[in-house]
């Protein structure tokens, strides 16, 4: 394609792509023999082989002949990860789940040649054991709105044609050529759209600070170093529209005065990485990115910068220092990068969530967007909903649903029928949320208020299998693996709070030590440098708040009600299927197993250190776990 | 990032991953007196563990000359990436998610059984150099909880009881490859 020159131009260029999506967007015209076939190409997918999917409808196409009438491509994440890989037929709107290399064959001759759905493929609905064929019909999509993720699922991320096709670039031109920079921020201030990383900062008010400033040079950085396990929305976005991440880097270039952008993504996500590269370089071309943006006189080019796997690098200082090829470690603020960043220069670091939002509000209004939501918290978020649910995946929803329409409505419930305990929210500087608060509108501010987070997203759902003390206990070992070590609350803190709890879940706790883990929980976060230490005590003091009982059992009673902690556990032998082999006598290491020959064997409970070496040697399966 | 430690490096091999390391730093034209030439210096250092599989203190000292700073701040920099490593790791690199979502579905016990039976820590390789185990903090495949890489490939809802089975099928093609690194040091 040749350069775009004005935004006239760029509004040319859309009607000429526009076509391309025609099955897609007016759909339903399914007399026609016109099909595209849109294969997931999302990491989850991906690793299920999507990408062989494609392939193989490419090749069917090919022999058939059919190349004028049949697309087939990958696309963004879909979302529902649970039932990937994921192929859509449109116009038909058709969604077909768990789909096989080797399904493309049958789907191809059924559906796409004899215009017969692929029944065995469809979504079972698991309430009414029923098949559903339309995406728009199943119950994981109805509750969601759809703005950061819009174009998931929609359009081909690694083709510009598509991403223009959607109206793509066109917030850019408008607010070149119609808007001056604090025309945007002005609007953006309007959206009410809050930093989707955590805290929730106004952004428009965080681009009106560094807009402020006179400086020789300004930065904007994309952060898109999503280190909370079990939150992916970020990497779904790059993988699945990173021009929508451009548009709004761009934008906020524009808005503040930069002329230079980074995007800092994790090395981990290789795939993101790759789609993002590309989406650059075809930005470049069309001279989207670069001198003279749509003959506005306006530059603006965007580099990649890789992390190289430290949890801290998502705090923004941590993550500017990072990129100037330093230890990654946090600073005091202020001064807020706002005002020196990097390079000492004025720099906004946005997340990738919240830059996506951007192009949406200057196409379609600051006032519908902010008509989304709650009075404080306006537009949508995205949440990664995993852990012991039913659908696991990226949902997206208005701000002000509630936990348990998004657990039951869209999550379809527990896994395997178990009991609702509690759901994480916020990552390691979240908390948990037992059950009384399922119908509490979600918001930032109510969430805090229940003691856990908004956080970038990760939601971990969790049954009455897990122990909340041993589930503290994983997220405290993280921050002490993650903990940059600058400051001392944090370094020596965290690792503290593992210790202890590390002796509850093992059956060594004391009353003292509940005291202890409250007291020193509280001091982490009254004196902690950045925000990750300030906020890693959180697990602990969310889990104590609603489950004290739990920490009481484990360390009144030695016992681990959920019985997940291993080193509660007692060891005893079945007196039925005993033979008396003194098999586990001989292999007990600290001597706790009498008996003799031909007879019951008994394992002395405080002599055992429940090491699980009898159970492994019997034979008879005789050693059992209470 | 696909280059997996295949034993002997060799004098010639040696020189031949310099040569690739210095054409790739060639490219950053970095100006010795540039208060800002580190920028590139994370990039670099993923370049040439690509090339060399890990980063050996010959390989610090380079680069810091290149970058025109000390090597002090070269380690530094390693040292605190979970990402770099000093150490080279096994021609089957095995990755156990330790993410959220993969810990709630049991990958402790997965990662346990691999310490079983390759009779190694996370963090360690095996005696012969082949394999080597690490935790892993989240792919972001939740769905496919619990996720174990191994090299590229991703295994996912991987149960202890598949362990050996996935150990083994690499097994065979460290065997086929087996004369190759056997005539190491």
């Amino acid at each position: 394609m040749t350069r775009i020159n004005s935004q006239q131009q760029l509004l040319e260029t859309y009607q000429q792509v526009r076509p391309l999506l025609n099955l897609r967007l007016n759909g339903q015209d399914v007399a026609s023999s016109e099909r595209t076939i849109m294969v997931c190409g999302g990491t989850g997918c991906h690793a299920s082989e999507s990408q062989q999917l494609v392939a193989n409808f490419q090749a069917l196409i090919e022999e058939n002949g059919l190349s004028d009438s049949v697309q087939a491509s990958v696309t963004g994440c879909f979302g529902f990860c649970e039932q990937g890989p994921i192929v859509k037929i449109y116009p038909d709107d058709v969604f077909y789940v768990q789909v096989k290399p080797e399904d493309a064959h049958e789907i191809f001759e059924e559906h796409i040649l004899d215009n017969r759905r692929v029944e065995r493929l469809l979504y079972t609905d698991p309430v009414l054991q029923e098949r559903v064929a339309e995406q728009h019909n199943i119950p994981f999509y109805q509750p969601q709105q759809r703005i950061a993720l819009r174009h998931a699922g929609l359009i081909n991320p690694e083709d510009i044609r598509e991403y223009i096709a959607v109206e793509g670039y066109q917030a850019l031109g408008k607010v070149l050529t119609e808007m001056t920079p604090q025309q945007v921020i002005e609007e953006m201030k309007r959206s009410g759209l809050r930093g989707r990383g955590g805290a929730g900062f106004s952004a428009g008010k965080k681009w009106e600070f560094a807009q402020q400033y006179d400086a020789p040079e300004k930065f904007i950085i994309c952060n898109a170093d999503e280190g909370d396990p079990g939150a992916f929305m970020d990497r779904s976005i790059m993988e699945g529209d990173a021009h929508t991440v451009i548009e709004g880097m761009a934008i906020a270039g524009y808005a503040i005065g930069a002329n230079q952008g980074y995007v800092y993504i994790r090395a981990e996500y290789p795939l993101a990485v790759q789609r993002l590269r590309r989406a650059l370089d075809q930005a470049r071309e069309l001279g989207l990115l670069g001198t003279d943006i749509l003959g506005s006189g306006f530059d603006f080019d965007i580099d990649i910068r890789l992390g190289a796997g430290a949890f801290v690098c998502g705090e923004e200082t941590a993550l500017i220092h990072s990129m100037q090829g330093e230890r990654g470690e946090p600073t005091t603020k202020p001064p807020f990068p706002a005002q020196s960043g990097l390079w000492g220069c004025p720099t906004i670091v946005n997340n990738v969530e919240t830059l996506a939002n951007v192009p949406v509000i200057f196409t379609r209004g600051a006032d519908w967007y902010n008509s989304i939501g709650t009075e404080t918290s306006k537009g949508t978020k995205v949440f990664a909903l995993a852990g012991q649910v039913n659908n696991i995946g990226l949902v997206e929803v208005p701000m002000g649903i509630t936990l348990r329409q998004i657990i039951y409505d869209i999550g379809g419930g527990i896994k395997g029928g178990g009991e609702f305990k509690a759901i994480q929210t916020g990552g390691p500087s979240g908390g948990c949320i037992p059950s009384k608060f399922l119908d509490v509108p979600i918001d930032y501010e109510s969430l805090a208020s229940i003691g856990s987070m908004m956080g970038s997203g990760g939601m971990i759902v969790l049954s009455d299998a897990t122990c909340m003390v041993k589930f503290a206990r994983y997220y405290l070992e993280f921050s002490v693996e993650e903990s940059c070590g600058r400051c001392l609350p944090c370094r020596v803190g965290t690792k503290r709070l593992h210790e202890i709890l590390v002796n509850i879940t093992e059956g060594r706790g004391t009353e003292a030590d509940l005291v202890e883990l409250k007291e020193l929980s509280e001091i982490i976060s009254d004196t902690a440098l950045c925000g990750l230490g300030q906020t890693a005590p959180n697990p602990v003091l969310s889990t104590m708040k609603y489950f004290w009982d739990e920490y009481v059992a484990h360390v009144h009673d030695h016992r681990c009600p959920a019985g997940a902690c291993e080193k509660m556990l007692n060891y005893e032998i079945d007196p039925e299927k005993c033979i008396g082999c003194t098999a586990c006598a001989r292999v007990c290491p600290v001597d706790a197993i009498s008996g003799q020959v031909k007879q019951l064997h008994t394992i002395d409970q405080v002599r055992c250190i429940k090491c699980g070496a009898c159970k492994a040697k019997c034979k008879f399966k005789a050693v059992n776990i209470n | 990032m696909s280059y997996t430690h295949q034993g002997c490096p060799g004098k010639q091999l040696a020189l031949e991953r310099y040569e690739q390391l210095n054409t790739y730093i060639e490219t950053l034209h970095i100006v010795p007196d540039n208060p800002r030439r580190k920028d590139t210096l994370i990039q670099t250092l993923h370049k040439a563990q690509g090339i060399f599989g890990y980063l050996p203190d010959e390989v610090q000292h380079h680069i810091a000359q290149k970058y025109n700073i000390s090597h002090a701040e070269v380690s530094g920099v390693i040292s605190f990436y979970n990402y770099f490593t000093t150490t080279p790791k096994g021609d089957v690199q095995i990755n156990v998610c330790l993410g959220t979502a993969c810990y709630v579905a049991g990958a402790d016990k997965v990662m346990q059984e691999f310490e079983r039976v390759l009779d190694i820590k996370s963090g360690e390789v095996t005696p012969d150099g082949s394999f080597s185990i690490e935790g892993l903090r989240c792919v972001g495949a939740c769905s496919l909880a619990p996720v174990v890489t191994v090299n590229e490939k991703v295994y996912g809802k991987v149960q202890p009881e598949k362990v050996p089975e996935i150990l083994e099928h690499y097994l065979t093609e460290v065997s086929a490859t087996g004369d190759a690194s056997n005539d190491q040091d």
